[in-house]
Order: C-alpha cells, then sequence, then structure tokens
C-alpha cells in the first residue's frame, strides 16, 4: 500500500513544477498541494545544527520547515525515518558535467597557427568569456546518476577549454524535470585557467608565463574598451565586461599556479576562487595568505607497485612522498584557517569519490569540516547559500537519507532527493535478514547464519556440526532457500513480514511433499565494533615535510649564522688581490670583517686552512628553476616575466648550490627576437620563488639573434613567422622600438592611451629603466643591433652566448656593452662555426668586461672550471679568469653593489673550496648565501643517508599497502626537461 | 731544442698564409726525436721524473731517468718542468661522422634500420674536420668512431687523429658492433613521465633471434651472402667486440648474461650508470666499463649530486677495468677527456690512475694496449707535452704532440682565428 502511495507522491512530483501559464494539451491541469513529510529523523541540518528525532517537511520541492515540533498540514504523506538521518546534499562548485571537453585535433604537418581566425573577438583565440555553458550544455543522464549515488544533489559545469571560458550553469541533478526546473544559475560565475583551448592552434601563448601575460592584458583591454575609445566590435571584451561582476573561478591545479592565479587577482582587483590540485599542503601558508576560497580535488595518488626493487629504485622520494602526504591535505587546510569545498573533480571513478572523504578524515579532517566543504561552502563560493547547502526552511528539498553518520564507512546511502524528487539509491525497505537461526522444517533441526548484505546474502547452514550446502535468494519480499543433505534437498519459500524477525512459510522436502518451515531469529550476537575497526587499515605515518619538500630538501630552513672563517686563501676580487691567511667575518648576513687574527665571541669558526675562499658564483645565463623559458607564440614577448615562472622545487638548485653558485640570472629563451624578462635569484634552497628573486632587483629582458629567432632548426613547416632572415630581425627591433618611443610620447602628453604591457617594457629600455641581454652569435648581427640601439639612444647592456664577439670587440668596447659567454662551446650548429675557446680572452683582452656563463644545468655546477679554461685559452690570469664568473657577472647584472667580491659591507654570498678554485679539483665545501649556509659537504653526506632511510621506510609501506589489497600505479617518474635557450615553451 | 722551435715558426707561419684551412698532417718519422728532463705520466699507474724518452721510426725505444748526455740522439725536446702522457683516446664517439650537428647534411652517424651490423663508420670518417684537429691541442689523439641509432647501430673502427684520409687514419679497422640495449623505462611523453617499458622483454628477443640466425648462418656455407649476419662474425670468433650501450641494472645483468649464453667472446659495457651495483658481476665476466663522460648530472633527483663525478673510482676501487667516454655529449666535447679524468680526481682518485681511465685502460678496453696507452719501449710514440698537469685546465697546455713518432700541428682552426684577431687588436 505505501508503495503505491510512494509512486502516486512520485507522479505527482513531475507535476508539481509545471509552470502556471503553461498550456496543458495532455489532459486536465493539476496542481499538486500536497506536503512530504519525513518524521522520526536525525536531520543534519547544517554541519553545525543537528536535529534528533525531527520531521522535516517539503511541498513543491522546497523544504516547508524543519524541526521536532513543526506543525504537519492534513494533506501530508508520511515517510518513517526511524533510525534513519538526513543529510543537505553535496554541492560540486566545479565540474563539466554534461558539457563535452573539446578534444585536439592533431594538425602536426601544417604550419603553426600564429593569428586568430574568429572575426568579432578577441586577437586570441584562447579567450573566451562570450562562451556561455548553456548552449553547449545536455543533462547527462548516466553521469548524474553516478553523482547522485556520491550524494551530490547541485553541480556546478561550464566549458572547459581555454584560458578564459566564459560563463558556467548551476544545475541541480533532477533527472525528472527539465532545465526550466533543475538550472539553479544561467550564469554560476567566470571560469579561467592557465591551458589553452583545444580548439584552436594560435600559437601564443605556448607558455604559463604568456598565459599569465595575456590574462593581464585582457584585462587592461576590457578596462579601455569600456572607455569607448576602442574603433573596432570585440564582442570578448564586452563579455568580459559584462561578466566581470560574477564568481570568477580559476582552474590552477598546483599549488604554485594558485599563487600565480591570486597575484594576478591582485593586481585587478579580483579575488578568484581558486580550483588547486591536491598539494596545497606543501605551502600552506603562502596559500593562506591569498585569502582565496579554494576547490579542492582529492584524486589521491595509489601507491607505487615497488615489489620489483629495480622499478622501485626508480620512483623519487618526492613522488613517494605524495602518495603518503597527500591525503593529508584536507585536514592540513582545515588546520590552517583555509575555506575550501572539495571536489570529485579529476577522479578516475566516482565511486572512489566517499572512499576518498573517508581516507582525509583518517588523516585529520574533521567531519563537520568535512560536511560544510561539501555543502554549506560551495554554496557559498557559487553564491546560492540562501537556496542550497543547508536543510533550513525555504531551502531546496536536496537532501539524502541514510543509515546514519554519513562519513562511516558501514553507513548506506538509500535516498538522494533533489528538489523534491526521490532517487533511490539502496532500497531502505528491504530488511535486513543478517543473524543467526535456528531453523526447523517439518521435524528437522537446523542451525542457519545469513551473512552478508541484503541484495547479497549468503547462508551457512549446519546440521549439529555438519555443514551443509545451501543457497539464499531474496528479493520482493519474498526469500528462497535450498539445502542439500546427503541426498535430500529442501526447497523452502517464504514472504519476509515486517513485525517480525523470525522467518517461515512452507518447503517441498526430499520426497516431494509439503511441509511448513521456520526460523527463529537468535538474539544478535554482539557486534565486536573494535574488532572490525582494526582490520582496517589505519592512517599511516605521515612523513615529515621539508624545504623545499623533495629529495635534498632542508628539515629546517637555514638561519643566518655568525661564522668566522680562519685562515683562509681569499680571492677578494677587489685590489687586495689573493689574500693568504686571512680570516673573514660574517655576520647579520654581510661580510663583516676581513682580516688577520680576527675574532668574535658568537661566531662559529671554521678553520680554512688550506682552503680557498671566495664570493659566491654568478651564472649570467641559465634556464633552470623555470617551469618554462619560451614564450614562442610572437615574434615579441616583452609582456612576459620568468618571475612569474620560478620552479623551487628544482633540483639543479641545489646541484648549483654545491658547484659555488648562488646568484643566476633565469632567461627566457631565445625563439624570437624579443624574448621576455629575466628573473635574478639568489639560490635560496628551501625558499619559494618570490622569496628567491634578488631584491630590488635590476630589471632585465632577453633579446636574441640569429638561427633560433628566424627558426632555422624547427622544420619545414616553420616558415610563417617574420623573421626568417637575419634582415628581417633588424626590421623586427626597429619596428618594436619606434612603436614604444611613440607610445612612451603618448603616455608621458598625459592623453589617454590603450596601456600595453609589452611597449611598457620596451620603453622601460628607451628611458634606460631595463637592460638588455642578447643572445648573439655571428658578428654581422652584433653591430647591426648596437646600430639600432645607437638609433634609440640607449645601450645594449650585455652580449650573452657572443661566439664571434671577438670579431668586433673593438666596437663592443666603443658602444660599452659587456660580453658573456661559453669557455668553448661550438660546432653544434651553423651559426658557430667559428666560435673559439679564445673568445673570452680576447674580449677581455680589449678591455670588455667578460663573463662565462652556462646556459647549461650541468655546466652551470661547474662554471669555476670552465672560467679555469680562459686560462688554458688565451692565457687569462688566475685572478681575472675567477672574476669572469664572479664579479664580472656581477657588474653585468648592476648587483656589483652587493656582491661579487670578498669586501667588508657586502652580502654574505659565500663559498669555501677545498681546493684553488679554478682548478678541476676543486670542490664545493660550504656555500652561503647571506651568512645562511645553503651547501655543507657534510650535511649533504647526512641528508644522502636520511634520503636513504626515508626511501625505505615509504617502500615498505607500499609494500603493506598492496599486501592489503590497495590499488596500485606502476614505477615511474617525473621528468622534468632540461630548458635551453631553444626549448620551445 | 732550437731546431723544433724554428720549425714550428716555419710551421706557424704558413698557417698564417692558408687561413681555414684544415692542418696538414706531419710525415712519417725520420728522425729521431729525444725528450728531456721532463716528467713522464707512463699511463699505468708510474711516474718517472727528470725522464729522457727516445723514439725512432714511430716507436718508443728508451725511457729512462738516467740523465747520460751520451744516450741522446737526433732532435733534442728539452721539457725541463713539463710533462709528458700517453695521447688520450676518444672512444665511443661521431667525431669525423658530423660536421655541424644542426646541418642535416653534415651528419653521416645513422643509418636506417634496427639491426645493421654492417654499416662501417670508418669510410664516412672525415679525416679533415675541424672537430677533429680541435681534439689535439688538449692531448686527445686518437678515438673509436663508432655509428649512433637503431638497436645494433654499426660497426666501429679506431682511428688516429692526423691523417689525409680515413685508410691513413685507421688503427684499427672494424673493432666492434654496438648495441643499443633496450630500456628497462620508456618515456610517456604525453605524462611527461618515463615508465616501465612494457615491450622490453620482446625487444631482448629480437636481440636473440638475431644472434642465433647470425650464427645459424655462420654454420652454413655461406653461398648465399647476407651482410648482417656476415658481419656478426667477429663477435664469435673474438675478432670483434660488443660494445653494449647500457645504463641501468637489470640492463646491464640481462646483457651479461644474453653475452654468456651467445658465447660472445669480448663485451664491453658503455655507459654502465648503475654498475657500481654490479662490480663483483663484472670482475667474474671480465667485462670492462667505459662509463659516461663525468661531468653529467646524476639520472635520478634522489642521488648523490656528485654521483657521474665519482662512478669511476667507485669502478676502479673495486677492481673493474674502467674507461670514460664521451657519452652522449657533443662530439666537440671530447677534447675535454683530460678534465673528466681530472673530475674524479677531486673525488679521491689518484692522479695516476685518473689518466688510466682515458689512456692505458681505454687501449686495454678497445684492444688497442699493444701499441698505444702508455709511454714503454716497444709502443708507438703517440704522446704529448704539457707545459703542466694535463688533467687539469689552468695547467694543460700542450708544446708538443706525436701520432707514431710524427710531430703534429697544434694548430686548428680555432687558433688561426685567435692569432688572427689577436693580431687585429694589438695593430690598432
Amino acid at each position: 500500500m505505501r508503495k503505491t502511495l510512494l509512486s502516486l507522491v512520485l507522479l505527482c512530483s513531475i507535476s508539481i513544477y509545471s509552470q502556471e501559464y503553461f498550456p496543458v494539451s495532455t489532459g486536465v491541469k493539476t496542481t499538486n498541494t500536497n506536503y512530504l513529510a519525513f518524521k522520526n529523523a536525525k536531520i543534519i541540518v547544517s554541519p553545525t545544527e543537528t536535529i534528533n528525532n525531527g520531521t522535516l517537511l517539503i511541498k513543491n520541492g522546497k523544504i516547508i520547515d524543519v524541526g521536532t515540533k513543526i506543525t504537519i498540514p492534513k494533506n501530508v504523506t508520511i515517510i518513517n525515518l526511524s533510525g534513519k538521518s538526513i543529510y543537505p546534499s553535496f554541492i560540486d562548485a566545479y565540474s563539466n558535467f554534461g558539457i563535452e571537453t573539446p578534444k585536439r585535433t592533431n594538425r602536426r604537418s601544417a604550419s603553426p597557427q600564429y593569428d586568430s581566425k574568429r572575426e568579432g573577438y578577441y586577437w586570441n583565440d584562447h579567450i573566451m568569456p562570450e562562451n556561455n555553458a548553456l548552449n553547449e550544455f545536455k543533462f547527462d543522464e548516466k553521469k548524474a546518476s553516478e553523482l547522485r549515488k556520491a550524494g551530490f544533489g547541485v553541480v556546478n559545469t561550464h566549458i572547459e577549454d581555454g584560458i578564459m571560458r566564459g560563463t558556467g550553469i548551476l544545475v541541480a541533478l533532477n533527472s525528472k524535470g527539465n532545465n526550466s526546473e533543475r538550472l539553479l544559475n544561467d550564469k554560476s560565475g567566470q571560469y579561467l585557467s592557465f591551458s589553452k583551448s583545444a580548439k584552436s592552434n594560435q600559437v601564443y601563448p605556448s607558455s604559463l608565463m604568456g598565459s599569465m601575460a595575456l590574462l593581464r592584458q585582457v584585462y587592461l583591454d576590457a578596462n579601455w574598451y569600456k572607455t569607448g575609445a576602442t574603433e573596432n566590435k570585440d564582442l570578448s571584451l564586452e563579455a568580459l565586461n559584462n561578466n566581470i561582476n560574477l564568481k570568477q573561478l580559476f582552474y590552477a591545479g598546483d599549488k604554485l599556479n594558485i599563487l600565480r592565479a591570486d597575484r594576478i587577482g591582485d593586481e585587478f582587483n579580483i579575488q578568484y576562487t581558486i580550483v588547486g590540485g591536491g598539494n596545497e599542503y606543501e605551502l600552506v601558508s603562502e596559500i593562506k595568505k591569498t585569502n582565496a576560497t579554494l576547490i579542492i580535488p582529492i584524486n589521491f595518488p595509489a601507491a607505487f607497485d615497488v615489489e620489483n626493487p629495480f622499478q622501485a629504485d626508480y620512483v623519487s622520494l618526492e613522488d613517494m612522498r605524495y602518495w603518503n602526504q597527500a591525503p593529508s591535505n584536507p585536514g592540513v587546510l582545515v588546520k590552517n584557517g583555509i575555506q575550501f569545498s572539495l571536489t570529485p573533480y579529476g577522479l578516475k571513478s566516482l565511486s572512489t569519490f566517499k572512499t576518498n572523504v573517508l581516507k582525509s578524515i583518517k588523516y585529520g579532517l574533521d567531519k563537520t569540516k568535512a560536511l560544510e566543504a561539501l555543502t554549506t561552502i560551495p554554496a557559498k563560493i557559487l553564491g546560492k547559500e540562501s537556496e542550497i547547502g543547508t536543510l533550513s526552511k525555504g531551502k531546496q528539498a536536496n537532501f539524502l537519507i541514510t543509515s546514519g553518520d554519513i562519513f562511516d564507512k558501514k553507513t548506506t546511502l538509500f535516498e538522494n532527493w533533489v528538489q523534491g524528487t526521490k532517487n533511490v539509491i539502496e532500497d531502505m525497505n528491504v530488511k535486513d535478514l543478517k543473524g543467526n537461526y535456528e531453523l526447523t522444517i517439518a521435524d528437522q533441526q537446523f542451525s542457519m547464519e545469513i551473512t552478508g548484505e541484503p541484495s547479497k546474502h549468503k547462508i551457512v547452514v549446519k546440521k549439529d556440526s555438519l555443514k551443509l550446502s545451501g543457497s539464499i535468494k531474496y528479493a520482493d519480499n519474498w526469500i528462497g532457500i535450498i539445502i542439500n543433505e546427503s541426498d535430500s534437498v529442501y526447497k523452502l519459500k517464504g514472504r519476509i513480514l515486517n513485525d517480525s524477525d523470525n522467518l517461515s512459510g512452507n518447503a517441498i522436502i526430499a520426497d516431494g511433499n509439503f511441509a511448513n518451515w521456520s526460523a527463529k531469529k537468535k538474539e544478535e550476537p554482539k557486534k565486536d565494533e573494535d574488532k572490525s575497526d582494526a582490520k582496517e587499515i589505519s592512517a599511516l605515518n605521515i612523513v615529515p615535510l621539508t624545504f623545499p619538500n623533495v629529495g635534498y630538501g632542508f628539515k629546517e630552513k637555514p638561519d643566518q649564522e655568525t661564522i668566522l672563517f680562519k685562515n683562509a686563501t681569499v680571492w677578494t676580487n677587489e685590489r687586495e688581490g689573493i689574500l693568504t691567511n686571512t680570516d673573514v667575518l660574517v655576520k647579520d648576513g654581510k661580510i663583516a670583517k676581513i682580516g688577520t687574527n680576527l675574532s668574535d665571541r658568537n661566531a662559529t669558526v671554521i678553520d680554512a686552512t688550506g682552503k680557498h675562499l671566495t664570493s659566491g658564483i654568478i651564472d649570467e645565463h641559465s634556464h633552470i628553476a623555470a617551469t618554462s623559458s619560451n614564450e614562442v607564440g610572437q615574434n615579441s614577448t616583452a609582456e612576459v616575466t620568468m618571475e612569474d615562472t620560478i620552479d623551487y622545487e628544482d633540483i639543479n638548485l641545489y646541484r648549483n648550490l654545491a658547484g659555488g653558485v648562488t646568484i643566476m640570472q633565469i632567461l627566457h629563451g631565445s625563439a624570437n627576437p624579443i624574448g621576455g624578462r629575466s628573473a635574478i635569484i639568489k639560490l635560496k634552497w628551501g625558499e619559494i620563488g618570490p622569496e628567491m628573486i634578488y631584491k630590488n632587483s635590476p630589471k632585465f629582458i632577453k633579446f636574441a639573434l640569429g638561427e633560433n629567432v628566424k627558426q632555422s632548426n624547427w622544420g619545414a613547416a616553420e616558415k610563417v613567422r617574420f623573421p626568417q632572415s637575419r634582415m628581417g630581425v633588424e626590421q623586427v627591433f626597429t619596428d618594436y622600438f619606434q612603436r614604444a618611443k611613440e607610445y612612451d610620447i603618448l603616455k608621458k602628453s598625459g592623453k589617454p592611451y590603450r596601456k600595453d604591457l609589452e611597449l611598457e617594457t620596451l620603453a622601460e629600455i628607451l628611458n634606460k629603466e631595463r637592460f638588455i641581454s642578447c643572445h648573439s652569435y655571428v658578428q654581422s648581427e652584433i653591430n647591426m643591433l648596437m646600430k639600432v640601439a645607437d638609433k634609440f639612444n640607449f645601450r645594449i647592456n650585455t652580449f650573452t652566448h657572443i661566439l664571434e664577439g671577438y670579431k668586433v670587440a673593438d666596437k663592443m668596447l666603443e658602444h660599452g656593452v659587456g660580453g658573456s659567454t661559453f669557455s668553448d662551446w661550438w660546432a653544434y650548429k651553423f651559426e658557430v662555426n667559428d666560435a673559439i675557446p679564445y673568445n673570452a680572452s680576447i674580449m677581455h683582452n680589449v678591455g670588455i668586461t667578460v663573463a662565462i656563463n652556462s646556459d647549461d644545468r650541468e655546466m652551470s655546477r661547474r662554471l669555476n672550471q670552465e672560467a679555469g679554461k680562459t686560462v688554458k685559452y688565451g692565457d687569462v690570469s688566475e685572478e681575472e679568469a675567477w672574476k669572469f664568473v664572479t664579479l664580472n657577472p656581477a657588474k653585468l647584472l648592476h648587483i656589483d653593489d652587493k656582491v661579487g667580491s670578498v669586501k667588508v659591507g657586502k652580502d654574505a654570498d659565500l663559498v669555501l673550496w677545498n681546493n684553488h678554485p679554478l682548478s678541476v679539483y676543486a670542490k664545493a665545501e660550504k656555500t652561503l648565501i647571506e651568512g645562511k649556509v645553503y651547501f655543507d659537504l657534510e650535511k649533504d653526506l647526512e641528508m644522502r643517508n636520511s634520503i636513504k632511510k626515508e626511501r625505505t621506510e615509504l617502500v615498505n609501506m607500499m609494500l603493506n599497502e598492496k599486501k592489503n589489497g590497495a590499488p596500485t600505479q606502476s614505477a615511474k617518474k617525473r621528468v622534468k626537461e632540461a630548458l635551453h635557450c631553444d626549448t620551445l615553451y | 731544442m732550437k731546431i723544433v722551435k724554428y720549425k714550428i715558426t716555419v710551421l706557424l707561419l704558413c698557417f698564417f698564409g692558408t687561413i681555414l684551412a684544415q692542418q696538414t698532417p706531419a710525415s712519417k718519422q725520420s728522425e729521431t726525436i729525444t725528450i728531456t728532463g721532463v716528467t713522464a705520466h707512463i699511463g699505468n699507474g708510474e711516474v718517472i721524473s727528470n725522464c729522457t724518452i727516445i723514439f725512432e721510426n714511430g716507436k718508443i725505444t728508451s725511457i729512462s731517468n738516467s740523465n747520460n748526455s751520451n744516450s741522446l740522439k737526433g732532435t733534442i725536446i728539452n721539457a725541463e718542468g713539463k710533462h709528458v702522457y700517453p695521447g688520450i683516446i676518444a672512444t665511443n664517439s661521431s667525431m669525423g661522422l658530423v660536421e655541424i650537428e644542426a646541418v642535416r647534411a653534415s651528419d653521416d652517424k645513422d643509418e636506417i634500420g634496427d639491426m645493421i651490423p654492417h654499416v662501417r663508420s670508418l669510410i664516412a670518417y672525415n679525416a679533415e674536420s675541424k672537430v677533429v684537429e680541435s681534439m689535439r691541442p688538449n692531448g686527445v689523439l686518437l678515438g673509436q668512431i663508432s655509428p649512433k641509432g637503431g638497436v645494433i647501430s654499426g660497426t666501429s673502427s679506431i682511428v688516429q687523429f692526423d691523417a689525409w684520409n680515413w685508410e691513413d687514419a685507421a688503427v684499427k679497422v672494424d673493432d666492434g658492433i654496438h648495441l643499443n640495449w633496450p630500456n628497462a623505462f620508456s618515456r610517456n611523453w604525453r605524462a611527461g613521465t618515463t615508465e616501465v617499458n612494457k615491450k622490453y622483454a620482446e625487444e631482448i628477443d629480437k636481440i636473440n633471434l638475431f644472434i642465433n640466425e647470425s650464427k645459424a648462418y655462420n654454420y652454413g656455407n655461406k653461398t648465399i651472402k647476407n651482410l648482417p649476419f656476415e658481419a656478426m662474425t667477429g663477435l664469435f670468433d673474438g675478432s670483434k667486440k660488443l660494445y653494449v650501450h647500457v645504463n641501468d641494472e637489470k640492463g646491464m645483468i640481462d646483457a651479461i648474461n644474453f653475452k654468456v649464453n651467445n658465447s660472445i667472446k669480448e663485451m664491453v659495457i658503455v655507459g654502465g650508470y648503475q654498475a657500481n651495483k654490479i662490480t663483483d658481476l663484472l670482475i667474474k665476466q671480465e667485462i670492462p666499463v667505459l662509463v659516461n663522460h663525468t661531468q653529467s648530472l646524476p639520472s635520478s633527483n634522489d642521488d648523490d649530486y656528485d654521483f657521474p663525478y665519482k662512478l669511476a673510482k667507485l669502478l676502479v676501487d673495486a677492481g673493474v677495468l674502467v674507461g670514460i667516454q664521451n657519452g652522449s655529449n657533443s662530439d666537440f666535447q671530447a677534447r675535454n677527456l683530460p678534465f673528466y679524468a681530472g673530475q674524479v680526481v677531486g673525488q679521491g682518485l689518484d692522479k695516476e690512475k685518473a689518466l688510466e681511465l682515458i689512456t692505458s685502460n681505454t687501449a686495454k678496453i678497445l684492444g688497442i694496449d699493444a701499441n698505444y696507452g702508455t709511454l714503454e719501449v716497444g709502443k708507438s710514440a703517440t704522446l704529448f707535452i704539457s707545459e703542466g698537469d694535463a688533467l687539469d685546465m689552468r695547467t694543460n697546455k700542450l708544446t708538443h704532440a706525436f701520432i707514431d713518432g710524427r710531430m703534429i700541428s697544434l694548430e686548428t682552426h680555432q687558433t688561426e682565428l685567435w692569432k688572427r684577431y689577436s693580431e687585429k687588436y694589438k695593430n690598432n
């Protein structure tokens, strides 16, 4: 009877939404004003409010009332939920539900596309604020059912494509209604990311820093467009201006990208809600400072399959740690007061969602916070806290009926109601028959145990102690049992009674006759809960984080120390030259004293007898510690900056410290004549990018000449981007500087102007506020660029590589440019045919400030030897050769006021060598930056041992995990490409 | 001494007249040469100070620390305060097969096909390569020129670096076959990872099949020739060595097993990044290792930062026969071989032992030690004089070099440009 009633209710629920002004052509107009009351339930109204034994009253898909003493109208259907719980259903704030994500079309052989193919929109195809998810939306019944099964009632979806992705929609997972009912918001927010659209092959931006620069320029252009000063129609900018007051959701997908996205937001007064990647715990205090609400995926990595020791060796410590630490991410975020919602985004299967939420709880996530992260916070993120997220009066009737605590493994989710319509997940009216019974068939006595879940019950039947084979079928309140006893077969059937735990019915026994049977349920054996919990895998030990959180990361960041080096050979790079038997005192991060017989009570004394103390090595040209090194999408990319792309976890930072390197200029690559801006960093291993950047850093930009910028070695298809010859390169420079000059004049005139990040940067060069380091090979182009600079009345600061510098050294001297070159590289391409290892010495002899650079993450850690080669090739004096990698690059970078020599008052960036520093035999024993010891040979040995120990510990944990049946992934290693000048991203 | 100086001046003058041309190979040794007062690094661990070395007709005839002026013969080179070393040997190099890496037209190191042992490097070797001549001012005087790519890349030969053509350059023709062992891990470009190579066993099967077919062919009457199988013959009679390019522990063990199962006479491991884990096996099977150039990066983030610096030392200490090769580095870098060896000294290896890594050990591994690799009576006078310690870049400054007793030019395309432009600024 009840079933029929329920079906009636369901039928009605379809029509309860029919709009009042819609005509009806299939019958009479029906309006249902009945109520539904869920009684005797534990109602979790919100994460912080629970009502025991309460009633939830709903009508027309809305909650009418909730409480213990509410008035129940007469036209009501009552559903008794005694012993059960009601929760608000979950909300997914970030998904692509019902919207097909565009797939990239592979067009390998075609020439690259540099220009947009759209008309009437922004010049870059990856900027699509005009897109609206509703146009692409098709309710996905299958996915909706999976989501409901995982507890979701409302999902937010968008077109997951492009850098600016347009607006999304908020949808209730109401399969029985249509868009007119389930659409909660047709513009739920504007969506952004750093990733390009799959629909367009437009090259720009090809790098992360390009994406960042593009976003900045779009915001500027939208503001300019608003003033009406633009003559053309731009539907993208119009849409962006319309969307700007919506919620702004940014997909970052990684801890560092969260910081990057937030930085852009700060620059334009936008607070994004940011989708993370699951590794936020590693930078939690920095992320907290963003004040952003996060959306956090919980796709925890599976353990690596490390049963094969060869393969185990292959997995890096950082990847093993990630497996170990990732489940603690949500808990860590809560402890640090970061607001976030949880999303199943990124999970291969929704069925693992609950498992992973429970895992987060086991690893420290508070249950109340977990529920908030699934209900109230996503509601707030979407600005719909008045409609969804809790079960208070007036909100949508989106709720779950469960057998108990929703965050308990054993809890069953019975029903998921969306907008007042019922969706059965597990039939809650099925009686659980689990238990022990005394079974009587005719006059025979048996014992019977029923185990397993209702849909999959099993039986064990015994006569005395003899075990008999048997099976049970259970459906639609009927059971059928078959028992075999030697030759005889008993076939039992019976109907389940709601008012009794005992079973009975009739049976066909061995001789084919009927008999009655009955089974009397014995008292429930006491559940040994503790025992079953103990069987579950308990949370593993979380290995501690290091700075950075990879192999050779510090347990604690180094402190500034007072250090006294006694009796060293000191290479001062100053007038004093090389001092023997000299003491150097380091205090407060600076070189405090240089002399003999120095003492300081608080200093750690280091006996440097027989050792050499020098200033730290400075590499004028490096591409380490960068996520990308080239923005290749345009022939000028002055708008991008390497400062946006610092990868503070690059192990090469540490390896270079071990080679005595303290400062590097991280340069943009050489894919275009006008490249991006540099990052000058101190190798402060353990800090993040912005902390590494040299304080009050002089501004630099990379330019390039030759084969790379004219794409000579890029393959036959790359013949469409100007310039393709050295002749064209000159014109690129002339064009851009002329435009920058005109731009600067307009800007300074006080008249309104369109702010252009690229021209701003180039104007800085004209105004002598930014320096150029130009990748260069052959003499013709070197000469050309100096002439272009002369014409625009500025000076090229540095020619880097400058392999034919020796051919035009006199002209370089006259122009006043420095040269930063390789010690002995050549023969790798046509334009280095005349590169000679004597280049540095010739330029030096002519009077040019010369540095030796690496452009190579391995060579940079032996830059002392590369300087030593100039002693061999060209007889440079040792004292001068040493300056090639210390003082001279400091001069070229305009930082020699603070670094580059051992001088009182300068930064204590020092290296202690066990041998002559230019010698191949020398090893750096200690490397200091601002008085902090960042590399120490002895500490390095300790770290090697602790890495070994930790690896073993983690491998054992993973072996255990596998033994306990957890899924695993095969051994793999993440590869960081070696970036060079010609890396194309 | 004076004579030599004069000769050099004459030579230099010639070069200024013929800028941008390759150096002219020296003619056969006709006159006895005596080097006196030199510190001789023999290449076998021994150092003889105040040494006198005499060579005639390309061979060393005397080497001693007696300063008996009666023994002085022919042209005298007073090398007091200087050092003499055996010529350094570059192995596993594509020098002379490639002139400019980025110019396809100048690249002859890789032929089509997976199993092409019959493809020979020697005939494509450009004896007049500017890269080859640039080796000599650093003391690198001999090289094994090997083809690259595929599974069996082809057959290498050993040459000396002062010749008119490949035929004259040849020291040992078709010395070995180069096999690139399958990787246990392969690159997944899309995911940005390297992952377990699921085809590893399959790829090894292919090599086994090829070896078995080659052996079977050799038992037959060979009336119909099969060039690839024919080329493999040398592996079974010991006239060719098998150079297996492999780095990981498992791959090396599998490769050694492969050698034993197939009765391959002599095998050399090239690369051997994890060879320190299997030193007992290497010693037992008498398999030498040509480690990658020491100035390279560790292959895993968790490895010791100085692991490539010290691998050779770990192997030497364990008793393995080790040499250093230029590996995947650009060919022009092979001139840094003395410094690759010097790098190991920085890790605690004795200097003379380090020298062996690029001279006598290499000669033994290549099978040319009867003539090259050490300064011993009866061996080829292939040696060079440096003003200082040749393993350190500060002091590696050559004054003379000899190949088979012929005093070779130490000028190059690069020194010519150096002098030309130094002169330009001097005159300004």
